[in-house]
Parts: structure tokens; sequence; C-alpha cells
């Protein structure tokens, strides 16, 4: 089936200030606590919090790994190129009902309707991408825009932070002071004795206090790269904006503090497991999971991906298991 | 002074968390600690915690100055617990090639120039490029964590620092 291509937005309503966006068969209105979708078959509502938070992560993460079940109905699921715009595709209820519903777009205008939608219903001192402590709150009428923070780019390393070429350490000069919560960090840098000629490949940089200056949290950045192996470390606070339905296994190494983890089955969010992550610990989420991450204050997580991008296929056509390691 | 104290962990002190099953095999989480690894590891061991097809994560216990190491690829090494100092030389034969993907030990000191040396300490990274060998060196017990690939070196023990039940 083709990729649909087309959105179209409203003027803006009167009363709200917000316009309202067609994506194919989705329809997205906003009102001041509010995100209103609907497709042919149905329709849903999101206190708009939880939709700014995830819709943020979407566009951050250009649609990452996977799937992204913005709540239990509504989501997105990557076929690396294009899209499926989905609402109960993974939700029993929905689907014994028969009123679920699944859209595919080209990613590329989709991501451009999304970020249209971003841009108009986030307001002035409101950041998405911020702890709930950290932000404005993000009701009411239209009242300005937040661009900077919304357009934050993603740091993505092609070796190395640090390395002389690549991604540059955080610091108080590129605008990225220490958080609240992490002032207590030591900030010093290895020492670096390189030999003449060896400058470029003598390097290292301090991954704890450049988390600890992470203006945005649930966002992993790539920090270090071996082929496909991209170490992708954030720092977290609340709860991860989305469910994540895995299409390949990930795992995460707690670096400070705790998370929890709520794991379900990916396709009926049935109940799995409760993972809990303190410093030190690793953990791997299997290939057939969905989970969300709970951090009761900020804590420190190392993401490590495999973005080979031939594992999904690999794992759905049952060619390689959905689990790590079997022992 | 701020009211928030950020919990690491080290060798002596790190609380573990779990999986709590609700219907599932914990097995299917590989669940460990990298600071219990180290505590019940061998000096320099390299033992995965983490597995994605070829590529690893590695914990190794630093406890003296190791043999000397390289690979034919970039490996990056996060100091987890401790003050390690990472020496770098050269290879004047350039990087390794044919042997398979992963560290490999060298016998005896490498042939090469100096490139230098990183002081690390808790949380700080230090690229191992592709081309030099190194090795560590710490007075006292740290750990140090190794994105790599998998190779000879690599010691898979899951049944021993996963849990099972």
């Amino acid at each position: 089936m083709a990729a649909q291509q087309a959105y179209s937005a409203s003027e803006a309503d009167n009363y709200s200030g917000y316009r309202s966006f067609e994506v194919g068969k989705f329809s997205f209105r906003r009102d001041e606590y509010f995100a209103h979708i609907e497709w042919p078959s149905g329709q849903h509502v999101m206190s708009i919090d939880v939709f700014l938070r995830a819709l943020q992560r979407t566009v951050a993460w250009n649609f990452f790994y996977g799937t992204l079940n913005w709540d239990s109905v509504f989501g997105t699921l990557n076929h690396y190129g294009t899209v499926d715009v989905f609402a109960g595709r993974f939700n029993p209820g929905y689907q014994d009902g028969g009123v679920d519903y699944s859209e595919n777009f080209d990613a590329d205008p989709l991501m451009a309707g999304f970020k249209d939608i971003l841009d108009d219903w986030t307001n002035a001192g409101y950041d998405p991408f911020a702890a709930p402590m950290e932000t404005d709150k993000p009701f009411g009428r239209k009242n300005g825009d937040n661009r900077a923070a919304i357009n934050r780019l993603r740091v993505t390393a092609k070796r190395m932070v640090g390395v002389p070429g690549d991604a540059a350490p955080r610091s108080d000069e590129t605008g990225h002071p220490i958080n609240r919560a992490f002032l207590d960090v030591d900030q010093s840098e290895p020492v670096i004795e390189a030999e003449a000629g060896f400058e470029d490949e003598v390097c290292g940089f301090n991954l704890f206090a450049y988390l600890s200056r992470s203006d945005v949290t649930w966002n992993p950045s790539v920090c270090s790269v071996v082929r496909d192996s991209l170490y992708c470390p954030t720092s977290e606070e609340f709860i991860l904006p989305i469910e994540h339905g895995n299409d390949r296994v990930e795992w995460f190494i707690q670096l400070s503090d705790e998370i929890s983890w709520d794991v379900k089955d990916r396709d009926t969010g049935a109940p799995r497991a409760m993972v809990v992550m303190r410093a030190g610990d690793v953990a791997a989420m299997p290939a057939d999971i969905r989970h969300q991450g709970f951090s009761a204050r900020r804590s420190m997580l190392l993401v490590w991906e495999n973005a080979n991008s031939e594992l999904p296929g690999i794992i759905a056509r049952g060619e390689a298991p959905v689990i790590p390691i079997e022992f | 002074m701020t009211d928030y104290k950020t919990e690491f962990g080290s060798l002596d002190n790190f609380n573990k968390g779990g999986v709590h099953v609700i219907k599932d095999d914990p097995k299917n989480y590989a669940f460990s600690n990298v600071f219990e690894v180290a505590k019940n590891a061998a000096p320099f061991e390299r033992i995965a915690v983490a597995k994605n097809f070829e590529y690893v994560v590695e914990v190794m216990r630093v406890e003296g100055a190791s043999p000397w190491f390289a690979a034919p690829h970039d490996e990056f090494a996060l100091c987890m617990d401790g003050d390690i100092e990472v020496h770098l030389v050269k290879l004047a034969d350039g990087a390794p090639e044919g042997g398979g993907d992963g560290a490999f030990l060298l016998a005896g000191d490498p042939n090469g120039k100096k490139m230098g040396r990183i002081k690390a300490s808790r949380g700080h990274m230090s690229m191992l490029p592709v081309g030099a060998a190194y090795r560590f060196i710490s007075e006292r017990p740290a750990v140090m964590m190794i994105q790599t690939i998998q190779g000879e070196l690599t010691l898979e023990r899951w049944s021993e620092i996963c849990q099972t039940a």
C-alpha cells in the first residue's frame, strides 16, 4: 500500500488559539487541557502534557527503534523510511471491538506534520523535554511558543564525545549548566598526557559530568560508537513519556541512582515484570516487550543500542531469538 | 549546598536491584551488576555483562598493571570505580587484521611509539583507538567497563552473574 503523504493545518481556533491538523485520516485538535485524536473508526483523548512529552520524543528521536506507544492506545511504529501511525493496534480491547486503525506514512512528511503540531501546541515557558518540576505548565489557551526548547539537536557523536572534530563536551560556555540534582557530581576531566603527534588519538572526557549537564530528560544521545554499537547515555527524571516497544534487544546500564521499569508484552500490553535498577545494574530489554521507566529523582542511564538495520527483520522472521542470551 | 546526593556505586558499596517477575522468566533480562561482577573477578578478566549479537560490554577488575591489549577496531573504556591509568602505544605494524574482532593479548611489550596516557577516575571515558596497544594500571582495585566486540578474551559467565530466579 502506498504511504500517505499529506498533512494540513486549520486556521487558529477563535477561542483556544490553536490550530487543528489532519494527518492522513487522523485528525488532531487541542484545547486547554487535552489533545483529541480521531480516526475513521474511533476517537481518543490524552492529557496535553502527556501528549506533548510523547510527541517531543517522537520528533527528537526521529521515530526511534520499533514502537512508540504514547499511551495504551495511540503511537507510531517505525519501518525506517515509512512509519505507521496507529490507534488501538496494540490494545486487545480496541482490536476486539474492531475500532483499531493504522495508517502508513513516508517518514519525512509525517515528521514535518508532527513538528508543526509540536510547534503550534507548545506554549512559551513550557519545555516538553524538561522534568515537570523544571518547567511551566502546558495548559491553557495559546500563549506564544518555545522553539528554542523543542528544536534542540540530539547529540550524535561519530566516534566519541571529546575527540577533536567530534561532538563537544558540555560546559557552562556551551549553555549547559550543571543540573540542580547533580551539583555534587565531580566535574574534573581526565588528565590527558598525549605525546606530540597523538593529540587526536589520546582522548577522554568525563561522561558523568557530561550527563550532569544535560538539560533534557529521556533523550538518549550517542556518545561513543563501535560500528553499530552505540552508547546512548541520558539523564532521566519522572516518567519515560512513551512505552517503548522493542523491535530488537536493547540494554540498560544504570550509572547512578534508581529507575523502575514497568515491562509489558509488546503486542498486548499484558504485564510481565518490574525491573528495579540501581547504580551498576545491567539489564536487557527483550525484543518482544514494551517498557516504561520511572525515575523518582534525576538519574544517569546508559542505553546501549545495536543500530544494525537488519535486526528487526531477522528477529521478526524468527531467525534470531527475542532475548539476548540463552543460558 | 545541594539537597541532592547522587548515588553512584563502587566495589565496596553497591545496592543491587532486581527483576520482580509478574509473568516472565527473569533470565530473559540477563540482570547483573558491574560492581558485583568485578568484585568476584580475577584482575584483568574481560567478563561480558551485556551482549547484542557480536557486540559486548565487558567488565574488568583493574588491580596492578595489566598486560597489553589491542583490537582491530576502536574500543571505549569507562572507569566505574577507582583511579585507572590508560597507557597507549602506537603499534608499529598498524592495526592487526585477520584475527577476528575483539581484544587480544600482546606477547610482551608492544613495538611502537608511545602515544601517551590518560589518568581516569570514576565517570571518565577513554578512547582505546584502533591501531594502538593499551594497558590499564591501578594501585588499588578499580573497575573498567569496556564497549567492544566479542573476541577471544571475552568471558561469558551468564549463569554465574545473572539473576536466574
